[in-house]
């Protein structure tokens, strides 16, 4: 298994050999040793490889993933996988602000809380907290699942489009346009699914869980037409 | 001639200040609940690089020959950390327009016009399409803070990167398109429900302020290798320090679009009542570069009303390195055509003023969705009059160049030019015509 230390790599040469890996690479563990909480370390990814980062790391890190696996041994700073397309990424630890911010796909699971603006802009993401999430969480967001075990923050899911919010704990405030939505079978069975998938299948029943998403009455802007009446 | 009203009626006065515009407007909003939303830039008269004038040659200057000696007109863009720099044959560029504002056949034939002319595209807020990648040799990739169809794969793809901080047209507000042309394919590209009326963020999502910023550029860069020059555009509101601020994070590039820059839909209010005239804004950009010593070293784009080879002269002059064009650009590719002025007339305006882009009902297929009315633009003709434009524009500028003796355009420079007016003067930091006088900067 490479092990890469950065103490003595560069994030750039770190990051160069994983851009250049063939996607039947070999080569398929990687361990970085001293992250230091450097940014954009694992960074634009493109293959089937797992990255076990030992240490805590700064903004950015596994920055608009494909298909790799990322797991952070400690805490994750700004944006830990913004714009996610694919794979999974996973923190240790906490993660600043804007975790998984406009992720488009793959999993992200956050093994301690999440600051402000966790989802924010999701497009197809799925995000599992297990402890709680910051103010503005789910800002505008538009696909995907976000599923926290703690609590949320102020202004929820404010301006949600379509994404699905599973909150266990308790919710500061909604957002504008964000409301509690009734769960059904088939809500049940995607969070189901969404605790398997993240490995935490048992740790927390679905029926303890509430769902949050779109009233949709920001959808079309509001004419009075005054005089058609 | 009107006989003359008897002595004792008054004629029908408009007020200065409720003007009939201004009346209709209000007669509007009590109508429907809803401001006015809009394409284009500012409507208004605002100082422009209409106040500015070139001396031109005279006995202690000498000019070029017109036709035959070298006037140069190339632009490299993003020298400064890229190992892949632009390089383009002319230096007007075709600014970001998002495909969903446009459409497809527009965005091809944008390519195709620039592609011919040796210069740039850029895409917008709604991501890349084949149409515009498959057509256009050296395309920007924009990232905005909606990061609509954001993808790494497109990233690579583009020849440059450009971050979105804000539009000359509405700098601290984000994008809109309404329902009429979130079709499916936009929708999907987008991430969105089909047919809403959208509104994008005006906040970046992953960063906020100047250091935040360098993180970003610097995450972009890593994904893209180091390959790519980076942009960041501004609109005009803080050109000095968001200059500095954008070479400090790292910036190739900065874009710098004054208010009478286009957008697709924004509320008029918006349009005409926040942000600098480019002409206010070019001067302090190109002080800012100078202070850090990255004058000509992070290049400078200027854009928001440039219609004619004078105006890019002008821009060049106070030191900008390129300039871009939308609105002049959408004209070219036969927008406002008076061709279809019984179209206008049905949507109740008339070509030269048809502005409701966001309608999505665009008689010239050029700000729609319509597949048959976009179907009406030919891209391939389309784009030669685009080709066309901007030769003119370039051989326009030349012209202008060569009269004050230069062999570059970027030759061109302050001491080139006068105002017509204080104002003018005062904004563009060059002597009032006649006189010695640069408002707040001598004595007259
Ligand atoms: C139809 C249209 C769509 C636009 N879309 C975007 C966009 O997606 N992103 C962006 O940064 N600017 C956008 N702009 C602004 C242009 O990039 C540019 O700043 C402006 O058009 C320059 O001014 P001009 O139109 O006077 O040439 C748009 C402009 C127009 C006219």
């Amino acid at each position: 298994m490479p092990v890469v230390d950065l103490a003595a790599t560069s994030r750039r040469a770190l990051n160069a050999m994983l851009h250049a890996l063939p996607p039947d690479t070999n080569e398929t563990h990687w361990q970085v040793a001293n992250p230091e909480g450097g940014h954009a370390i694992a960074a634009g990814l493109d293959a089937p490889v797992t990255v076990e980062i030992r240490g805590h790391v700064g903004y950015y890190c596994g920055g608009m993933n494909k298909r790799a696996t990322i797991v952070v041994d400690g805490n994750a700073g700004t944006g830990v996988a913004e714009n996610m397309m694919s794979g999974e990424i996973r923190v240790k630890g906490d993660a600043s602000q804007s975790a998984g911010a406009t992720g488009r796909g793959g999993l992200l699971v956050i093994e301690g809380s999440a600051a402000a603006r966790c989802g924010i802009s999701m497009k197809g993401i799925d995000i599992v907290v297990k402890g709680s999430i910051g103010p503005m969480s789910a800002f505008m967001a538009q696909r995907g699942n976000l599923v926290v075990f703690g609590d949320a923050g102020e202004t929820l899911g404010d301006s949600i489009y379509e994404a699905r919010l599973f909150v266990r704990g308790a919710v500061k405030s909604l957002g504008a346009d964000c409301v509690e939505k009734a769960m059904g079978a088939e809500e049940r069975g995607l969070l189901a699914g969404l605790l398997q998938r993240a490995g935490l299948y048992g740790a927390a029943s679905p029926d303890e869980f509430r769902l949050y998403g779109s009233a949709r009455r920001l959808y079309h802007f509001h004419v009075d037409n005054a005089d058609a009446y | 001639m009107d006989p003359m009203p008897p002595a004792a009626h008054t004629r029908p006065r408009f007020s200065a200040t409720f003007d009939p515009y201004t009346i209709s407007e209000i007669q509007r909003a009590a109508a429907t609940g809803i401001y006015d939303i809009r394409g284009g830039g500012s409507k208004r008269r605002l100082p422009h690089f209409d106040d500015l004038l070139f001396l031109g040659a005279s006995i202690s200057r000498y000019p070029l020959e017109g036709y035959r000696e070298r006037c140069g007109t190339d632009v490299v863009l993003g020298t400064r950390f890229a190992k892949t720099p632009i390089r383009l044959r002319i230096p007007v560029t075709i600014a970001g327009m998002s495909f969903g504002a446009l459409s497809a056949q527009a965005k091809e034939a944008l390519g195709r016009g620039a592609t011919a002319a040796g210069t740039s595209t850029t895409t917008g807020d709604g991501g890349m399409t084949r149409e515009e990648r498959g057509h256009s040799k050296t395309l920007v990739y924009q990232v905005l803070p909606s990061r609509y169809g954001m993808n790494p794969d497109d990233l690579r793809a583009a020849d440059a990167v450009e971050i979105v901080v804000g539009q000359g047209a509405k700098p601290g507000g984000g994008g809109m398109l309404l329902g009429q042309k979130i079709s499916a394919r936009v929708a999907e590209m987008r991430d969105l429900p089909e047919g809403i009326d959208q509104r994008s963020a005006c906040r970046h999502p992953d960063w906020t302020g100047p250091d935040d910023l360098e993180i970003k550029i610097e995450e972009i860069r890593e994904i893209t290798d180091w390959e790519k020059p980076i942009y960041v555009k501004v609109g005009a509101s803080r050109p000095y320090y968001d200059t500095a601020l954008a070479v400090k994070a790292g910036a190739d590039v900065v874009v710098l679009d004054g208010m009478q820059g286009g957008t697709a839909a924004t509320q008029e209010i918006f349009i005409e009542h926040v942000g600098l005239p480019i002409l206010a804004s070019i001067r302090p950009a190109v002080q800012a570069l100078q202070d850090l010593g990255m004058h000509r070293k992070v290049q400078l784009v200027v854009s928001g009303g440039i219609r004619n080879g004078a105006d890019v002269a002008k821009a060049l002059a106070l030191g900008a390195d390129a300039v871009a064009i939308g609105t002049a650009a959408l004209i070219a590719l036969g927008d406002n055509d008076p061709r279809l002025e019984a179209e206008y007339e049905k949507l109740g305006t008339t070509a030269g003023a048809y502005d409701d882009w966001h309608e999505g009902r665009d008689p010239a297929g050029i700000t729609t969705q319509d597949p048959a009315l976009a179907a009406r633009l030919d891209p391939v003709k389309a784009g030669r009059r685009l080709a066309n434009y901007l030769a003119v524009l370039t051989l326009e500028a030349q012209t202008i160049a060569r009269a004050c003796g230069k062999s570059h355009l970027h030759n061109l420079e302050p001491e080139d030019l006068v105002a017509l007016t204080i104002e003018a003067a005062a904004m563009a930091r060059v002597p009032l015509a006649g006189t010695d006088w640069i408002p707040g900067r001598s004595s007259f």
